[in-house]
């Protein structure tokens, strides 16, 4: 067998915002296909890690590889170029408002990817299919719950062929009921092999779905291992802290 | 009351005033366009440096934009086409009203571009960028659409201002709308054709003043 190829790795990764160090020294890897999930409590850097992979956020220093291409170094001018390769998923979905369905997953294509526009259409309506809302193509993002717009943005970000998807927070936006469509979308899409990074507190998700967890705080990767091992034998007094505060979050939650 | 209608609404005067006011009123129009469409492009420039990161150039568009908000146009106007000829600057008077009214007009359009820009959320050009569009793409494509039907009231409004504002261009002799009409009135020794030109600006402002109502009303309903 060959060796599964790392689609993503992080090293020695930091970033500060003026005086405070956000992300004081992080290592990671993800493989061809896995889905990694990070976990940890707010304010531990999660999201500004994430933001980092496809530069959004600037590192302080360190080095992130795509597809084995260093993409800390590389010139202002072809960034646009590596994030067509970065797929991105943001908490507040982002759609264009202003642009039907359709034309929010085929601009991109369009202008960044120069897929004409057949093809753009072609591609669009295919994923969003893939994300069960191709009978909403023409319909304005507003007309749209929050879980459909998304799996939309999903939809977007996969229409430009990413090799690895990143994911922030993308269901803490929603309402408790609508959080399942879009988990569903994600799990289909790792069947379907796609390599993800995802920034989430579905805990059952990470459980269920997850290869690896990865337990980030104050700046650092804590710990990481398969969901039974972070979930079922956390090692660190810092995991095992978060893991008791989380669960009594969910039994409250259970409550209400 | 036969005086009064005589003197304010004499149809004959305004018979004979009509093609000369006519003209002024092509002079008006013209001079709007120019101004317009230069004020809008110079101040989506302006707004776009204004909210540059590169700070010599934002302050500058800031210092611009300040300076020639501040400026009454009439006084601008007075010292393009009566200051600048003692440092050997003459222009047309046409040349004179677009260069002044620009400076200012253009300041205002940029207030304007600049709170429409950003009224739109940050994470739309996140969310663009991030799908591998260029800056000016993302500008282009995702942000100017919304930054612009955020302040479409205003923008309307300034153009609105723009076209009252061309009456000013009389005091240099360019023979707009006021200007024939106050000619019109000197020569017939009437004021109808004041009249009659202050219905043609009622005429083409008007309109446009009720679409702002009421793009305004539907706003706030919704």
């Amino acid at each position: 067998m060959t060796q599964p190829r790392t689609m993503l790795e992080i090293s020695g990764l930091e970033k500060s915002f003026g005086d405070i160090e956000v992300l004081k020294s992080i290592d990671l890897k993800v493989q061809e296909g896995e889905l990694v999930f990070v976990i940890g409590p707010s304010g531990s850097g999660k999201s500004t890690m994430l933001r980092c992979c496809n530069r959004l956020e600037e590192p302080t220093s360190g080095a992130i590889f795509i597809e084995g291409e260093r993409i800390t170094d590389i010139p202002r001018r072809d960034l646009d170029r590596m994030r067509l390769k970065v797929g991105m998923v943001f908490q507040g979905f982002h759609l264009y408002p202003h642009m039907s369905v359709l034309k929010n997953v085929m601009l991109a294509q369009i202008k960044a990817l120069k897929r004409a526009k057949p093809e753009a259409e072609a591609r669009a309506l295919e994923m969003l299919d893939q994300v069960g809302l191709k009978h909403k193509a023409d319909a304005m993002p507003a007309e749209l719950s929050g879980g459909q717009q998304q799996r939309v943005a999903i939809a977007r970000a996969l229409a430009l062929d990413p090799g690895v998807m990143l994911f922030d927070e993308p269901t803490s936006a929603l309402d408790p009921e609508l959080v399942g469509s879009v988990l569903k979308v994600m799990k289909d899409l790792r069947d379907k092999g796609m390599t993800m990074l995802v920034v989430s507190h579905e805990m059952q998700f990470a459980r269920e779905a997850a290869d690896r967890v990865i337990f980030m705080d104050g700046g650092y990767v804590v710990e990481q291992g398969t969901p039974e091992e972070i979930f079922g034998n956390p090692k660190s007094d810092r995991l095992k802290t978060f893991l008791s505060r989380v669960s009594h979050e969910d039994a409250g939650a259970e409550a209400d | 009351m036969d005086t009064f209608i005589q003197t304010f609404f004499n149809l004959d005067i305004m018979s004979q005033a009509f093609p000369l006011l006519l003209k002024g009123a092509v002079m008006t129009l013209k001079l709007c366009a120019v101004v317009i469409v230069c004020g809008l492009a110079g101040g989506l420039m302006l707004a776009l440096a204004a909210l540059s990161p590169n700070r010599a150039l934002r302050w500058s568009a800031i210092a611009y934009i300040d300076l020639f908000r501040a400026l009454p146009p009439l006084v601008l106007l007075v010292f393009v086409y009566s200051g600048l000829p003692f440092a050997g600057v003459r222009l047309s008077p046409f040349m004179a009203v677009v260069i002044a009214f620009f400076l200012n007009n253009s300041s205002y359009f940029a207030e304007v571009f600049r709170a429409g820009i950003n009224a739109v959320p940050k994470g739309q050009t996140e969310a663009a960028r991030a799908t591998g569009l260029s800056q000016a793409q993302a500008l282009t494509y995702v942000v100017l659409p919304q930054a612009v039907r955020n302040v479409l009231p205003d923008l309307l409004s300034n153009t609105v201002e723009v076209v009252k504002l061309t009456s000013l261009a009389s005091v240099v002799s360019l023979s707009e709308l006021l200007y024939s009409a106050n000619m019109a009135r000197s020569v017939t020794y009437n004021a109808s054709p004041l009249v009659l030109a202050a219905g043609m600006y009622l005429l083409v402002l008007w309109p446009l003043v009720r679409v702002i109502a009421r793009y305004q009303r539907g706003l706030a309903v919704n």
